[in-house]
């Protein structure tokens, strides 16, 4: 038997694969037959490098030199030069620009990824049930030095330095919270981590909280030195059963290895970490509702100030983090904040982890430094949209965010960008959308969820929210008037006025994002009475066009209303009473008969 | 376990770990043992992780290869879920996408046994601190 000592990667991401993949894969299959070495070399596809603009993209495995831009007519020198000589073919190769020297050394020549993990660095290399792997990866090792070696001013000063602010949307400086905190005299003060990630399509912290628990417990418990508080509570969804049980499993190692407990690694340091359970309510993310809940209150908000900080948990100053947030800490009292504020733009320092979904190729969770464009995230890290359709925008900050567009594609993704842009962080969610993609629709769908999250407490959420969502719904269904947009735009400026917490103040945002990006949508609806996507069925007819029509009767068996009638050979009609417009008779059609208008 | 009494005698546990997960790579005497990490975040149990982490568990057994298997969280590519990650001894990890029962037998049979990739490989696309 002979080990192949040498592979041929061909990335077959649908963007490389648009560009001679076949022919690429073929002439080297046929050079390596040429060759005699189908034995003694592999040639094999692999998913997406992430490197599309670069594409099509092959890697020498295990030599890691990567070849771009590559050309059906380059297999030969590949094969000859590199497969069988052992030398790179330097025109090939991948540099990124400023390492571009004399040197082109295999380091040299390295691929640069995009995406840097340091709140998911554990996530999917650790078993998250067995403490000891964690500690092989420098787990509590951040704890026992704070412990031993530095004061709580001198550890929120490495937290302020590094520039961390919150993950969970609003971007409040970590080091800074902690501060207020820690000024807050009590007897008892309280930790929390907010795991009750409540966005549609955001599933970071559970992610973290599945992968790497003992990352989020040693954040909680610096913390805790930090600010001076002995007892630790995470507020966690029901919903996440999985990530509870290896929560609990990663509290029960950390107390048998002394990590919580009393006198935690010979300190005179005392803290432990509860459990709570949430029931799942959108508004039960903002952190004042979140501590009524805890409390075994209604999930309500109530006006800041008082901030946690002064008065949280039964009236206690409390600290209320995020779960990406505390997972980045470790790593930055470890590494230190020159280190990690060395990553990201002026204001916005470290990396943030995004859910990324929609019509995109590689759906995934990746975490990229703050500062990328949105153009690297969706083309060569998500590999582009879907059936190479048209890229139309991007959602992100759930229903308290915005979208972005097509000229919104090369900039810079930090806090205040996001915001500049009518759009905002938010806790990660990323949600692309294409060409076949409503607008007034999307904004509708946001309304929907607000409307059914609303808590209740403050007339222009419960009210105003529903009156939006109304008036979205009148427009979808080519009821809506001029006037509406009129109308929009000033509920939605009266209620991000007006509302009690963050979450109502922010509920119109799709709403006045779609207004201002889309707004010929809207006007399409109102005035042509058409969706330009597609999507808004009261809006479209289905017609078979005589011409086409053979008669086959495909269409009104695959009709579930018995809306199509027709003789066999003869030109079937729809009746568009009956006519549901699920678009079954469209997909069955051989002969383009049926069309939508 | 006794409690980590002080800084010092985690890094000591460290080095311990470290080190015994290091033997266990050097120590091949016949059988390389192998580690195989498989994800099994709630999405991926959800694409079939459960499904392919007890058909590979088995197919060890049967088929007498010694390899590590373990589980461990969300790798970023949910479009590729099962995904399996294989360290074979003295060589970089590789991870594997869509790793059902065929293409788990595809992966043991070939990447295992011989060391020959097979499609699907998922190039790492990512950095991280340590």
């Amino acid at each position: 038997m002979t080990v192949k000592k040498k592979h041929i990667l061909v990335c077959n991401g649908t963007s490389c694969q648009n560009v001679a993949h076949d022919e690429i894969f073929n002439n080297l299959k046929k050079e390596l037959q040429n060759h005699g070495l189908e034995e003694s070399a592999g040639l094999v596809r692999t998913a997406c490098f992430g490197l599309c603009e670069k594409g099509p993209v092959i890697e020498i495995f295990p030599d890691k030199v990567f070849y771009v831009q590559v050309k059906p007519e380059d297999a030969k020198e590949i094969v000859e030069e590199h497969i069988i000589r052992g030398k790179p073919v330097k025109r090939l190769l991948y540099n990124e620009p400023e390492t571009i020297s004399g040197k082109e050394s295999g380091e040299k020549a390295r691929f640069k990824r995009k995406q840097i993990r340091i709140a998911l660095r554990n996530c999917g290399v650790i078993d998250p049930e067995n403490i000891e792997e964690y500690i092989s990866r420098y787990g509590y090792e951040a704890l026992g030095r704070v412990l031993d070696e530095m004061t709580p001013s001198d550890t929120i000063r490495i937290i302020k330095d590094s520039g961390l602010r919150g993950r969970g949307g609003a971007g409040f400086p970590t080091g800074l919270k902690w501060e207020l905190a820690r000024n807050n005299q009590n007897d008892q003060k309280y930790v929390v981590c907010n795991a009750d990630e409540g966005d549609p399509g955001a599933f970071m912290d559970r992610s973290i909280l599945e992968g790497d628990p003992h990352s989020v417990i040693e954040a909680m418990a610096i913390c805790g030195y930090c600010i001076g508080a002995g007892k630790g509570l995470v507020y966690i969804r029901a919903e996440y059963p999985l990530a509870i049980e290896r929560l609990k499993i990663a509290i029960n190692q950390a107390k048998e290895f002394g990590f919580l407990g009393r006198n935690i690694l010979d300190s005179d340091f005392h803290f432990d970490i509860e459990i709570r359970y949430g029931a799942g309510a959108f508004v039960c993310g903002e952190e004042t509702a979140l501590i009524h809940s805890m409390e075994g209150g209604r999930g309500e908000p109530t006006l800041k100030p008082p901030f946690p900080a002064q008065s949280g948990y039964l009236g206690k100053p409390t600290n209320v983090n995020n779960v990406e947030t505390f997972a980045n800490v470790p790593v930055i009292i470890l590494k230190g904040a020159k280190w990690f504020s060395s990553i990201g733009t002026e204001k916005s320092k470290g990396t943030k982890v995004f859910a990324l979904a929609g019509k995109i190729n590689n759906v995934g969770l990746i975490e990229v430094p703050m500062g990328i464009t949105l153009r690297e995230v969706i083309f060569e890290i998500g590999g582009g949209i879907r059936n190479g359709k048209k890229f139309k925008a991007v959602q992100t900050g759930g229903p308290s965010g915005g979208c972005l567009t097509g000229k919104h594609l090369d900039l810079p993704i930090d806090y205040e960008t996001l915001v500049a842009a009518g759009s905002m962080m938010g806790s990660g969610g990323m949600i692309v959308m294409d060409e076949d993609d409503c607008m007034v629709d999307f904004a509708k769908f946001f309304l929907d969820f607000t409307v059914e999250e609303s808590c209740g407490k403050c007339t222009p959420c419960r009210i105003g929210n529903k009156r939006l969502n109304e008036l979205l719904d009148k427009i979808c269904k080519g009821n809506g008037a001029m006037e509406d947009i009129e109308r929009l735009y000033n509920l939605s400026i009266v209620i991000k006025d007006t509302a009690l917490c963050g979450l109502g103040q922010s509920s119109p945002n799709p709403v006045l994002a779609t207004l201002n990006h889309f707004r010929n949508e809207y006007e399409a609806h109102i005035i042509d009475k058409k969706c330009p996507a597609g999507v808004c069925k009261a809006l479209m007819t289905y017609e078979i066009v005589e011409e086409n029509c053979v008669g086959c009767t495909a269409c009104a068996r695959a009709c579930p209303v018995g809306a199509i009638t027709g003789e066999r050979k003869e030109v079937h009609r729809i009746d568009p009473r009956l006519c549901i417009k699920c678009g079954a008779c469209l997909e069955k059609c051989k002969f383009n008969a049926v069309i939508v208008n | 376990m006794p409690k980590v009494k002080n800084p010092d005698e985690l890094k000591n546990l460290r080095n311990q770990l470290t080190a015994r997960a290091g033997k266990k790579q050097d120590d091949k005497k016949h059988k390389d043992p192998v580690v195989i990490k498989i994800a099994m975040a709630t999405c991926s149990i959800a694409s079939g992780a459960r499904d392919t982490f007890n058909f590979i568990t088995a197919a060890l057994k049967k088929r007498n290869i010694d390899a590590i298997v373990t589980r461990t969280g969300c790798m970023g590519y949910c479009y590729a879920e099962p995904t399996i990650e294989i360290t074979l001894p003295g060589t970089e990890p590789v991870v594997f996408g869509q790793v059902d029962q065929t293409k788990a037998d595809e992966i043991i049979e070939k990447y295992l046994k011989k060391g020959e990739l097979v499609d699907g490989v998922i190039p790492k696309n990512y950095e991280s601190p340590w």
